[in-house]
């Protein structure tokens, strides 16, 4: 009798996977960071605004800040950017900017045209620096404590939504918005 | 018009399916034979319904019905009419449309192909047909309908996507569908016979052909997207272990099995629970493979666009479906024994050793594709399961499989004397290796690990499946349809294994750059970068190069790799210029321009890939030629009544 | 209406606009190293490791940018004489085992990696069993067999 019920009972087990599957799979939509809980990745790259000199991540270690990797070439940053500009006007930590994989002049075009909402911006024209903090599409923004720790990356542009929920109360240590 | 008529007959469709669906589980049931005789006419109604509907679609996208949302997102003013009508599957809400249509076409097959059965059995199973139509006409209805009016209409459609604008393309989903819905007859018949309370010998008899037919399209079906993969994506690989490739493969290896196990129920009345669970296992693993590729569970090269609430709506009508013929089997199974025997090295033995690794390779394949869900679900973090999982771990129960083969086509029912052809099987095996030999070292000179295992193997199967055919025909026997095709079938397996044998051990591959005038050699070809040049095509720019291929010394192909940029789309996309020379693929792929007239290109030698897709042919040949077998359409066979499966031996196998 | 002329224009036009626009259907990756056995480590590599901006594809094959930088940092790990496992961690440290066709063998996988042993065992006991029971009933069994042989 065992035997004719297992492929039943298989069944309801592959059920129940397929029905996660289903219903988690627009949180799964983006990947899940890696660094999260990790200490950030520390890299020394040009200043975009200061030809010629170099700033390190160690810079503006000790207090909580956000980093916004972005390019001039990329449709969804342009759509963050007011938002980014909100943010940076809230000041409940400073806006860190990675410009990915762009030319210098069109950076400093778009800054000029549309807002500078970053406390510092460096360029990684190799891309090296976006591999090791997991980029894999932009924009990405990542929250990163005041003990070095990565706590969260956001994929796609950023809302005032997403920024309320999930990176305001990781900033101020609140608890989190579960939805 | 047009739009609207097609979306009324889908609803007329529904309803015909539901009383196709109700009365033909109802009146056996209650052996109301009026009731019953209700079946066959909703069945035609249903299909007529669905057929409408289908040719409004098609004249839609044939006349540039642009205010039809769906033939403005998959057409436009310069796709060439062939592709107008590919087009209509080209999506999600079309595909459906097509499945159910196909779906409509067996049935009626079945209606009249099965009218020689008894009543009572043959409309369950048009009932059951009718369950699983109304579920799909419900789904297209309510989530994915493909008359749905675009307002104001669009002035020109988006266009099918190019990659699809192709032939090998264009005819692939319809002959995978041929399959999947096919062996929705098989499972049909299964849960009408779970239902009868009666399984024997004759209801094998009956559902064999239909299963076999079903597996031949699958088979031509998964082999023409391998093909095209092969020359359109561009890097020369035909297998790329995609869970939507999964998702088609794995319904064929059970229903390979299933076809195996009917064999034995037909034969003997054994293996009854096997061939029922088998049956609904392949069905299951098509609707699941529905389920995976247009419900975004899964990350693939080619899922129809994602949208969970149809993952829901299919998921819903899975459990449904599959979770009502499992309880039957559950139910009903433990009443089918048989007490018939058969001893170590009988061709009984042989086929159980099949089931059970069919299955296995089923299980492997499946645990790879669910495995990235299944971490999800459990909360670990994100997995990828690419071919350096599946290779090593497809191996693990096909070797042993394929050597078993070999052995097994020489085998006879009930009793072993696998010992008197003993002298049969060393022969056709040291033939194997001699070749072998001759092939590896003797023609290309070197070997990997497996490929001499590789070769042997695809070498003895192709000559042990040969040899009792040769003999009977020697000894003026004749050979039945069915031996024939099942020669022809596995003839088709050991063509597959030594290409896929050849194609992985022998493939050279360089990636280049080239300037015009220039020659780079590899093996013993040489290839002469002759020019590219600006070329246009009916909705498409793009560019041509010219390459003249030699081979010591002597010129053999030329050949035209050409980029193409599709208008409207902005696509682009490569064909690769590929030609025969001995056995071998030659393969040419122009990559990207570098500047001053050089370019980057891809150059592969790839010996006997075109084995693979031949030999799905071959089975399929092979498969209709054993589902024309005279016994099937005996009117003896369809006469004998059932008999009761409790000790199902005794008077089954008449006819 | 449009001139022949102005056709020609077009499509050498689109022909060096598509120098620009990431067109390739995949990428032809001509690196080279001199030592056949790090050649072999980095095309290993980069066809185990996943594209991560694209559906299934891996960096070995594919067009984008970021797999070009990731076949870059493969080239220069392979280079710098990183082993194959060195080279995995490192990916998988920054992109997680995602990135990986391959699974890694661990705890949370041997599952997947021993199912095909586990299941082929199964598979001999449950056909031990049944050619054990069969072959006990052959002696009963006087049923006929149809005539046919072979099939």
């Amino acid at each position: 009798m065992n035997r004719f019920i297992l492929p039943l009972g298989g069944f309801a087990l592959l059920v129940l996977v397929l029905f996660l599957g289903v219903k988690t799979s627009p949180e799964r939509s983006t990947l899940q960071s890696v660094l999260i809980g990790k200490p950030a990745p520390e890299f020394t790259l040009p200043d975009l605004m200061n030809p010629g000199r170099q700033l390190s991540s160690k810079d503006w270690a000790g207090n909580a800040y956000v980093l916004n990797v972005w390019g001039t070439w990329c449709p969804g940053c342009r759509q963050e950017h007011e938002t980014l500009l909100r943010i940076a006007q809230l000041g409940q930590a400073p806006l860190i900017g990675i410009n990915w994989k762009d030319e210098d002049s069109l950076a400093h075009e778009w800054l000029a045209q549309l807002g500078n909402p970053y406390a510092a911006i460096v360029s990684d024209h190799s891309g090296r620096t976006a591999i090791d903090w997991g980029v894999y599409g932009a924009p990405e923004t990542f929250l990163v404590d005041s003990q070095g720790l990565v706590q969260y990356r956001h994929v796609g542009p950023m809302t005032m939504e997403v920024w309320e929920k999930q990176f305001v109360p990781r900033i101020t240590g609140k608890p989190v918005d579960p939805s | 018009m047009l739009p609207e008529l097609g979306q009324f007959a889908l609803i007329l469709a529904l309803l015909l399916a539901a009383l196709q669906a109700f009365f033909g589980i109802a009146g056996p049931h209650f052996r109301k034979d009026r009731w019953t005789a209700v079946v066959t006419p909703a069945v035609a109604g249903q299909f007529v319904m669905v057929a409408t509907a289908m040719v409004c679609l098609v004249a839609s996208f044939i006349n540039f019905d642009f205010s039809v949302l769906y033939v403005a997102q998959n057409s436009n003013s310069a796709l060439p009419l062939m592709y107008r009508v590919a087009a209509v599957w080209g999506a999600h809400e079309g595909s459906l449309l097509l499945w159910i249509f196909l779906l409509a076409a067996w049935t009626v097959a079945v209606a009249i192909g099965a009218s020689r059965l008894p009543q009572h059995f043959t409309a369950r199973v048009l009932g059951v047909l009718g369950i699983v139509s109304f579920a799909f006409l419900l789904f297209t209805l309510a989530t994915s309908n493909p008359f749905l009016r675009l307002e104001p209409a669009a002035p020109d459609g988006r266009d099918l996507n190019p990659l699809l604008q192709d032939p090998a393309l264009a005819i692939h989903p319809p002959m995978l569908y041929i399959g999947y819905v096919g062996f929705a007859v098989a499972f049909a018949f299964a849960v009408a016979a779970m239902l009868e309370g009666k399984m024997d010998q004759t209801w094998a008899r009956w559902t064999r052909p239909w299963t076999t037919v079903a597996w031949a399209f699958l088979s031509i079906g998964i082999v023409l997207g391998s093909w095209w993969a092969y020359y359109e994506l561009g890097w020369g690989g035909y297998w790329f272990w995609d869970p939507v490739e999964n998702a088609s493969f794995m319904p064929w290896l059970a229903g390979t099995a299933l076809i195996h196990s009917l064999a034995v129920t037909d034969k003997r009345g054994l293996f009854k629970s096997w061939t029922l669970l088998l049956a609904i296992l392949t069905f299951s693993l098509s609707l699941l493979g529905t389920f995976l590729v247009r419900s975004g569970v899964l990350v693939s090269v080619h899922s129809f666009a994602a949208d969970p609430a149809r993952g829901m709506f299919i998921l819903a009508f899975l459990v449904i479906i599959i979770g009502g013929a499992l309880s039957l089997y559950a139910w009903r199974a433990p009443l089918l024994k048989s007490q018939a025997g058969f001893e170590f090295l009988s061709r009984e033995s042989f086929l159980l050793f099949n089931n059970i690794l069919l299955i296995i390779a089923t299980a492997v394949v499946f645990a790879g594709t669910m495995a990235p869900l299944i971490a999800d679900a459990l909360g670990f973090p994100t997995l990828s399961v690419g071919t350096p999982y599946f290779n090593p771990s497809f191996i693990v129960p096909v070797l042993p499989l394929l050597a078993l083969v070999a052995l097994g086509v020489q085998s006879s029912w009930k009793r072993g004397r696998l010992g008197e052809h003993k002298r049969r099987l060393l022969v056709t095996l040291a033939i194997a290796v001699v070749l072998t030999v001759a092939l590896a070292f003797g023609l290309f000179g070197r070997a990997k690990v497996l490929t001499p295992v590789g070769f042997v193997l695809a070498l003895w199967i192709i000559l042990s499946s040969l040899a009792d055919p040769i003999d009977r025909w020697r000894r003026k026997l004749s050979v039945s349809r069915g031996v024939l095709g099942m020669t022809l079938a596995h003839i088709g397996l050991g063509v597959l294994v030594m290409g896929v044998t050849a194609v992985e051990s022998y493939t050279q591959e360089r990636d280049v750059s080239l300037s015009p005038g220039q020659t780079v050699t590899m093996g013993n070809y040489a290839f002469r970068f002759n020019s590219v040049e600006p070329h246009e095509g009916p909705n498409y720019d793009g560019v041509r190069g010219d390459f003249t291929v030699t081979h010591e010394g002597r010129t053999i192909l030329q050949l035209h790799p050409e980029k193409r940029l599709y208008w409207v789309q902005r696509q682009a996309l490569t064909e690769a210029g590929i030609g025969s020379h001995w056995g071998s693929n030659i393969f040419l792929a122009l990559g990207e321009d570098l500047g001053a007239g050089k370019w980057s290109v891809r150059l592969q030698i790839r010996p006997l890939v075109n084995y693979v897709w031949i030999s799905a042919f071959i089975m399929a040949l092979g498969g209709a030629v054993a589902a024309s077998d005279r016994r099937y359409r005996s009117a003896k066979s369809a006469a004998a009544e059932t008999v009761p499966a409790v000790g199902g031996a005794a008077e089954g196998k008449a006819g | 209406m449009i001139t022949r002329a102005a056709r020609v224009v077009f499509v050498v036009f689109v022909a060096l606009v598509s120098v620009w626009l990431a067109l390739p259907a995949h990428a032809i990756d001509t690196t080279q190293f001199d030592d056949p056995v790090l050649q072999a480590r980095y095309l290993k590599l980069t066809h185990e490791l996943r594209c991560m901006q694209c559906q299934n594809t891996s960096i070995a094959d594919s067009h984008v940018d970021l797999a070009a930088d990731l076949r870059r940092e493969v080239h220069d790990l392979v280079k710098a004489g990183k082993s194959e496992d060195e080279i995995r961690e490192f990916m998988v440290a920054r992109y997680g085992e995602f990135i990986l066709f391959r699974p890694l063998v661990n705890a949370r996988n041997l599952w997947l990696w021993l199912l095909p042993g586990v299941l082929l065992l199964a598979g001999v006991i449950i056909a031990i069993r049944v050619v054990r029971q069969r072959s006990g009933l052959v002696a009963q069994d006087d049923e006929p067999l149809e005539e046919e042989t072979g099939r």
